[in-house]
C-alpha cells in the first residue's frame, strides 16, 4: 500500500489546471477528495507522475441556490452538502443521499464533483444527478461545455469528460413543490457502496427514476420514469429491473441484486409519493 | 495515622484490588497517541523490507530476477529461497510439526505467499524495488476445496512426498496431513445405531482471520560488535519467539533479546512466527544495520494466520425425550498450504474436543482430519482458545438441530441435558475433566433476564403476521449455552515446541512500599498493567496505583509462553498471586520480628500484618516493606521480592449464557440486533469494568464472524476479501448495544478462583447470533444454513423457502 511516487501540483485556478494537464497529458491527473484515486494509487493500480490537487481552486467551490436552479462547485465537500440548509430545503434528495455516502470522516473531505466525475458506478451521486436531471459543467482547453448527466457515464470509469477537461460545476434544476423525492440504499455496511440504491422523483404528473450500483454505468431509464408518472408503479419496476444488469460480486448474485434492486426501488417509491402529498 | 480510623472496608477499597473496576492505566498513553508500537520503533540507519509475494495460488517459481531491482538506487539486497539456504533459513518450523517457506523455494502454495524479500534504504525505494523483481512463474492445478484435494492426484506438498507419517501420526494421501481421534468410537456408533433418535449435519465453520488493527511486524537489529541481536516485534509469545530463533538462527539465547512493545491486537494473529520475522533478522545479520518489516492490512489478511475453516460433519443421538445419549463429529479441517496451525503439541486440533459443550452426554467420538490446499496457512485460535469456538458453534448447531427433530424447545433441550452442580468436577466423554460450574443457575438468569417465555409469544404472533401479509420481518432468538476450556495449560500435557504451557511472575517491593511486577505473558490490549496490579493489591496490601507491571522484554521478564487462549491470568495471574503470597508470607516474619512476636502470632488484615488480639498493635506493608531493606533481621536475607512459575494443575472452565433477539426482512437478508444479553461466569472477577470491555469486544468480533467477515477463495484461489472494503469489521453503528450480566463460581484449583474471561463472549457469540437467523425462519422450515449470515445468503435462505413467491 505504498503508491509509487508522482510530482504534486496545486494551481490556483481553473486554467493553470488545464495547463498542466495539457503539459503532461496521460501522465496527469486531478484529485479532488481523492478517495477513490489514492487507494487506486497505493494498490500501484493507478499511477501517474503528475497529480493535480484542485483544493485551492476558489472557482470550484460554493453552494449557490437560486429559484430555479441550484449550483454546486465540484469541489463542495459531502459534508458541505449535507450541512447547506438552503440546499436542504430546495432539494432535500441531495442531504438524504449524501448522508448514506461513506462515513462522516470520508465525507469531510470527499467532494461531489470528485464522486460524480470519476465514472465509479458503486457511486451514489451519479445516479442521483440522473434522477435531478442535472447538468455538468466542464473546462477544456477548447473552452467549456456541458453535459447531462444522463448523457455523461459511457462504460465503467468512462465518461464523457475529455482527459484535458475538468468538470468544475453541477447545475441542477429545483423540482418543483409537490414532488416527492427519496433515496433508499441498502449497503452491507457504513462506508459500503450499494448492492443496489434508488433514486426517486415523483409528483406533478413527472417522475424520474434512477439506480446505482447495478450496471457499468447508473442507470436512468426513461421508460420506467414514465411509468411512475402514469402511476404505474409495477410497470416503473419491470421497467427499471429490465434496464439495469447487476454482475455477482461479494455483495451477492446477480438474482440476489435484482430482488433487492426491487425492493429498493418500491421502497423509494413509497416515500416519495408519500413526500409529495 | 490516618489509615487507624479507616475500617478494614474502607482500606481495601484504597487498593483498588480484586474487584474494583480501576481504570486501565494503559489508556493514558493510548488515547493520547503516547503508545509505542513496533512501526513506532525508529533506529539509527535503519533499513526497510518489503515482499514481493505471488500472485498465483498453486504454481512453480521458475525464475527469479533481482537485477532490476537492484539497480535502483537505495536497494541494499533482495533475498531470494537461495540466498536463505545456506543458512538453513529458507524454511522454518511451524508450531504444529511442520515446516513452511520462508521465502518461495521453487513453488508456492497460496495466493500472498512470500517469494523474495527487498531491503532498501525507506519504505518508499522498497515497495518501489519489490515492483522490479521479476519473477517467472508455471502456473499449477490450483486447490481450494479440501475434499476435492483429499481425492486429487495434484500433489500440493512435494518436499513431503512418500512421506506416510506426519508429526500427528499416519497421512493417508498426499494432500492429508493428521487424523486426530478422541473419544470411543465403536461405543459412539452403537448408540447411534440403536438411538429413539438421531439428528445428522452438516456444520461448516467458515475461514476468517483476526485482523487486529495493528498488523504484524518486526524491527531486527544485529550488533555485530556485542554479537547480540534485539528483535522487537508484534509476538503474543516473546519468550517463545527467543528460544525459535535461538535454535533455527544458532544465535546463543543469551544473545538474543526478544521486546513485544504495546501491541495493537493480537487475537491469535501474533501467536507464530512469520517470514517477515525472519527476513528482517536475516537482512539484519546480512547488513549490519536494522531492519524493519511491517505488512500493510492486504498481506495481513491474505498471508497471516486466519482462523477457522473447519467442516463438522455431526451426529446426535437422544431419547424421544429429548436426553442427549451419544455424539459423534468428524471434522475436515483445511488447513492451507502448510500446517501452522497454532496448537499445544499434542493438540493438532486444539481443544475441539470440548465440543460436547455443556451437556452430559456419557459417550462422544471424535476425529479431525488435516488437509492441504492452497489457500493461506494458519488455523489460529481467533478470540479463543483452540479450536474452542468452532467445538461451541458445532455443538451449539447440533443441539438446535436435534431440537427441531425433536420438535423440542431448545431452551428447555438444553436444560435437561446440562451438566449438574453437583456433577463437578465433571468427567467429560472426549477427556475433559471440568473444574466447576452452576449451567441451571446461569441459564434460568439468563432467560428470565429477557422474558423468554415473552419473546416466544411474540415470536409466535409474529409468524402469524407473516404468514397472513402484514409483516416482512422475522423474529429469530438465538441460545447459547458456552462452556470454555482456557488456561493453557498443565506442563504434563500442554507445550508449544517443547516448552512446557507454566507461566510466571516476579514481584520486587521497592523499599518505600511501591513495586513493579514482571510477568511473561504480554498485553495485547486486555489491560494486564491494570489487573495484574489488582490481583498484587489484594495479595500484599500494597495499592494498585503503586504497582508498576512489566510485560513483553525477554530481557528483564521471567519466561513464560505468553498470551492467547485466554492464559494469562489462568496462569500468569495465578503465577502473580503464588508469588505474592511468597512475599507475604516472608513479610509475616519482619512484621513478627517488628513487634516482637512469634510469627504465628501476627495476622494479615487487608494492608498489615496485626498482632492476634491486639489489632491495634500492627505494621502496615509499607513499613514492613521499608524494614526488609535497613533492618538486620536475624534469619532473614534483606530485600523482598519473589518469583513463581505456575504450572496449573488443570485448564479452567469459564462458561456463560447468551441470548439474542434479530430482527430479519425476508426481502433483503438485512438484519438487526434488538438485544443481546451476555452472561458470563469467569469465576473470581478480578475487574468487572475490564470484563465488560472484554465482553463488548468479543461478542462485537462474533458479530462480524456470524454475520459477514470471511475469507473467501474463488476456484483459482484468489483472494476475494483482502480488503476491509469487503472483510466485514463493524464499526459503531453495526455494533449493537449489549447487556452483560454474570454469576461467579471460581475454579476450585486456581489461587485466586479466576479464569479467564477474554475469549468467552466470541466462542459464545458466534453461534448465538448464527441460532438467531437460524430460529427466526426454524417455523418456516429451515433446519441448517452456513455462516457467514450476510444479507445475500440470509435472503438466499428466505429464497429457498419460498418466500419471495
Amino acid at each position: 500500500m505504498i503508491p509509487a511516487g508522482f510530482e504534486y501540483h496545486r494551481p490556483g485556478d481553473i486554467a493553470s489546471a488545464i495547463g498542466i494537464l495539457q503539459e503532461h497529458g496521460d501522465e496527469a491527473r486531478v484529485i479532488a477528495g481523492g478517495h477513490s484515486l489514492i487507494p487506486m494509487m497505493k494498490l500501484r493500480m493507478a499511477e501517474m507522475g503528475h497529480l493535480v490537487d484542485l483544493q485551492a481552486i476558489d472557482e470550484l467551490k460554493g453552494i449557490e441556490v437560486g429559484s430555479d436552479t441550484v449550483t454546486l462547485g465540484a469541489m463542495v465537500t459531502q459534508h458541505e452538502l449535507i450541512t447547506h440548509d438552503g440546499l436542504a430545503a430546495a432539494i432535500p434528495l441531495i442531504r438524504e443521499a449524501a448522508l448514506q455516502i461513506a462515513d462522516p470522516q470520508v465525507r469531510y473531505v470527499g467532494t461531489v464533483g470528485g464522486n460524480v466525475a470519476n465514472g465509479d458506478p458503486g457511486n451514489d451521486m451519479p445516479g442521483l444527478m440522473q434522477c435531478l436531471n442535472a447538468t455538468f459543467d466542464l473546462s477544456g482547453p477548447d473552452g467549456n461545455r456541458s453535459v447531462a448527466a444522463r448523457e455523461f457515464y459511457e462504460a465503467a470509469y468512462f465518461t464523457a469528460r475529455e482527459d484535458e477537461e475538468i468538470l468544475t460545476r453541477i447545475s441542477i434544476p429545483v423540482p418543483g413543490a409537490g414532488v416527492g423525492q427519496a433515496y433508499e440504499k441498502q449497503k452491507r455496511k457504513i462506508g459500503d457502496y450499494a448492492t443496489a440504491a434508488a433514486a426517486v422523483m415523483v409528483g406533478n404528473g413527472t417522475a424520474s427514476v434512477a439506480m446505482t450500483n447495478l450496471a457499468d454505468t447508473p442507470v436512468w431509464s426513461e421508460s420506467a420514469s414514465a411509468a411512475l408518472a402514469d402511476g404505474d408503479v409495477n410497470g416503473c419496476v419491470a421497467a427499471m429491473l429490465d434496464a439495469i444488469e447487476p454482475v455477482a460480486d461479494n455483495r451477492g448474485p446477480v438474482e440476489f441484486k435484482k430482488h433487492v434492486a426491487g425492493v429498493m426501488l418500491r421502497r423509494a417509491i413509497d416515500r416519495a409519493q408519500n413526500r409529495a402529498g | 495515622m490516618n489509615d487507624q480510623t479507616l475500617t478494614p472496608e474502607e482500606r481495601a477499597a484504597n487498593l483498588k484490588g480484586m474487584g474494583s473496576s480501576r481504570k486501565r492505566v494503559e489508556d493514558v498513553r493510548f488515547t493520547q497517541g503516547k503508545g509505542n508500537y513496533v512501526d513506532d520503533i525508529k533506529l539509527d540507519g535503519m533499513l526497510f523490507g518489503d515482499f514481493v509475494r505471488s500472485p498465483y495460488a498453486h504454481a512453480r517459481v521458475v525464475s527469479v530476477n533481482k537485477e532490476a531491482a537492484l539497480a535502483l538506487p537505495g536497494v541494499i539486497a533482495v533475498l531470494t529461497a537461495e540466498d536463505l539456504s545456506p543458512l538453513g533459513l529458507h524454511w522454518m518450523p511451524t508450531l504444529a510439526g511442520d515446516k513452511q517457506m520462508v521465502l518461495a523455494d521453487g513453488k508456492v502454495l497460496f495466493q500472498g505467499q512470500e517469494v523474495a524479500f527487498v531491503v532498501a534504504e525507506d519504505r518508499y525505494i522498497a515497495a518501489d524495488a519489490a515492483e522490479l523483481v521479476e519473477v517467472e512463474y508455471e502456473e499449477l492445478p490450483v486447490l481450494t476445496d479440501p475434499f476435492e484435494a483429499l481425492k486429487s492426484d495434484v500433489v500440493l506438498r512435494e518436499d513431503l512426498e512418500g512421506q506416510t507419517e506426519g508429526a500427528h501420526g499416519p497421512r493417508k494421501h498426499h494432500n492429508h496431513i493428521f487424523t486426530w481421534e478422541q473419544g470411543d468410537k465403536d461405543a459412539t456408533e452403537a448408540i447411534l445405531a440403536e438411538a429413539d433418535v438421531v439428528a445428522e449435519e452438516m456444520v461448516y465453520y467458515h475461514r476468517t482471520h483476526p485482523c487486529p488493527l495493528e498488523t504484524c511486524g518486526s524491527v531486527a537489529s544485529m550488533d555485530k560488535v556485542t554479537g547480540k541481536l534485539t528483535l522487537y516485534g508484534t509476538f503474543q509469545a516473546p519468550h517463545a519467539i527467543r528460544t525459535v530463533v535461538s535454535l533455527i538462527s544458532g544465535i546463543a539465547e543469551h544473545n538474543i533479546r526478544v521486546i513485544s512493545p504495546d501491541i495493537g491486537g493480537g487475537f491469535g494473529n501474533k501467536v507464530g512466527a512469520y517470514a517477515g520475522y525472519v527476513c528482517s533478522v536475516v537482512a539484519s545479520i546480512v547488513t549490519g544495520k536494522p531492519v524493519k518489516w511491517v505488512e500493510d492490512r492486504m498481506e495481513n489478511l491474505m498471508s497471516t494466520a486466519f482462523a477457522r475453516d473447519y467442516w463438522m460433519q455431526g451426529k446426535i443421538a437422544a431419547t424421544t425425550d429429548g436426553k442427549i445419549t451419544g455424539l459423534w463429529c468428524h471434522t475436515t479441517a483445511d488447513h492451507g498450504g502448510f500446517d501452522a496451525c497454532a496448537d499445544p503439541t499434542k493438540f493438532p486440533a486444539g481443544f475441539m474436543n470440548i465440543c460436547t459443550g455443556s451437556y452430559d452426554i456419557p459417550t462422544a467420538y471424535l476425529a479431525v482430519d488435516g488437509v492441504y490446499t492452497n489457500k493461506a496457512p494458519g488455523g489460529v485460535a481467533y478470540r479463543c482458545s483452540f479450536r474452542v469456538t468452532e467445538a461451541a458453534y458445532f455443538i451449539e448447531r447440533m443441539i438446535e438441530v436435534l431440537a427441531i427433530k425433536l420438535n423440542m424447545d431448545a431452551a428447555e433441550l438444553r436444560r435437561i441435558n446440562f451438566i449438574k452442580a453437583d456433577q463437578f468436577p465433571y468427567q467429560s466423554a472426549l477427556g475433559w475433566e471440568y473444574d466447576s460450574g452452576d449451567y441451571h443457575t446461569a441459564w434460568d438468569k439468563a432467560l428470565k433476564a429477557v422474558d423468554y417465555e415473552g419473546l416466544r409469544a411474540e415470536q409466535a404472533q409474529r409468524v402469524e403476521e407473516f404468514k397472513a401479509g402484514k409483516t416482512r420481518k422475522l423474529l429469530g432468538i438465538g441460545l447459547t449455552h458456552f462452556t470454555e476450556i482456557v488456561g493453557a495449560g498443565p506442563v504434563k500435557n500442554c507445550d508449544i515446541l517443547g516448552l512446557g504451557m507454566f507461566d510466571s511472575c516476579e514481584i520486587r517491593i521497592h523499599p518505600t512500599g511501591s513495586a513493579i511486577a514482571r510477568l511473561g505473558t504480554i498485553s495485547q490490549g486486555q489491560g494486564h498493567a491494570t489487573t495484574f496490579a489488582q490481583i498484587i493489591a489484594s495479595e500484599i496490601g500494597l495499592p494498585a496505583d503503586d504497582i508498576t507491571l512489566e510485560e513483553g522484554d525477554t530481557d528483564t521478564a521471567p519466561y513464560g509462553l505468553g498470551t492467547y487462549g485466554s492464559r494469562s491470568t489462568p496462569v500468569a495471574g495465578a503465577a502473580t498471586a503464588m508469588a505474592a503470597r511468597k512475599i507475604r508470607a516472608k513479610a509475616q516474619m519482619i512484621a513478627a520480628y517488628l513487634l516482637e512476636v512469634h510469627d504465628d502470632d501476627v495476622e494479615w488484615d487487608v494492608d498489615r500484618f496485626s498482632v492476634k488480639g491486639a489489632p491495634e498493635r500492627f505494621k502496615t506493608m509499607k513499613e514492613i516493606a521499608f524494614a526488609a531493606y535497613n533492618q538486620a533481621i536475624p534469619g532473614l536475607e534483606p530485600g523482598l521480592e519473589a518469583v513463581s512459575y505456575y504450572d496449573p494443575p488443570n485448564m479452567t472452565y469459564p462458561f456463560g449464557a447468551y441470548i439474542c433477539v434479530m430482527e430479519i426482512d425476508v426481502d433483503t437478508g438485512e438484519w438487526d440486533v434488538r438485544k443481546f444479553y451476555a452472561l458470563d461466569d469467569c469465576g473470581t472477577r478480578i475487574n468487572p469494568m475490564i470484563i465488560d470491555g472484554q465482553v463488548h469486544g468479543g461478542v462485537t468480533e462474533a458479530l462480524a464472524i456470524a454475520m459477514g467477515q470471511e475469507i473467501a477463495y474463488d476456484e483459482m484461489g484468489n483472494v476475494k476479501t483482502g480488503t476491509l472494503m469487503d472483510f466485514f469489521l463493524p464499526t459503531a453503528w453495526e455494533t449493537p448495544n449489549y447487556i452483560t450480566d454474570y454469576t461467579v463460581t471460581p475454579s476450585p484449583h486456581h489461587p485466586i478462583g479466576a479464569k479467564g474471561v477474554g475469549e468467552s463472549p466470541n466462542v459464545g457469540g458466534v453461534p448465538c447470533f448464527s441460532n438467531a437467523v437460524h430460529d427466526a425462519f426454524r417455523p418456516f422450515g429451515l433446519v441448517q444454513s452456513h455462516m457467514p449470515h450476510d444479507h445475500w445468503r440470509i435472503w438466499k435462505i428466505a429464497n429457498g423457502l419460498g418466500m419471495h413467491e
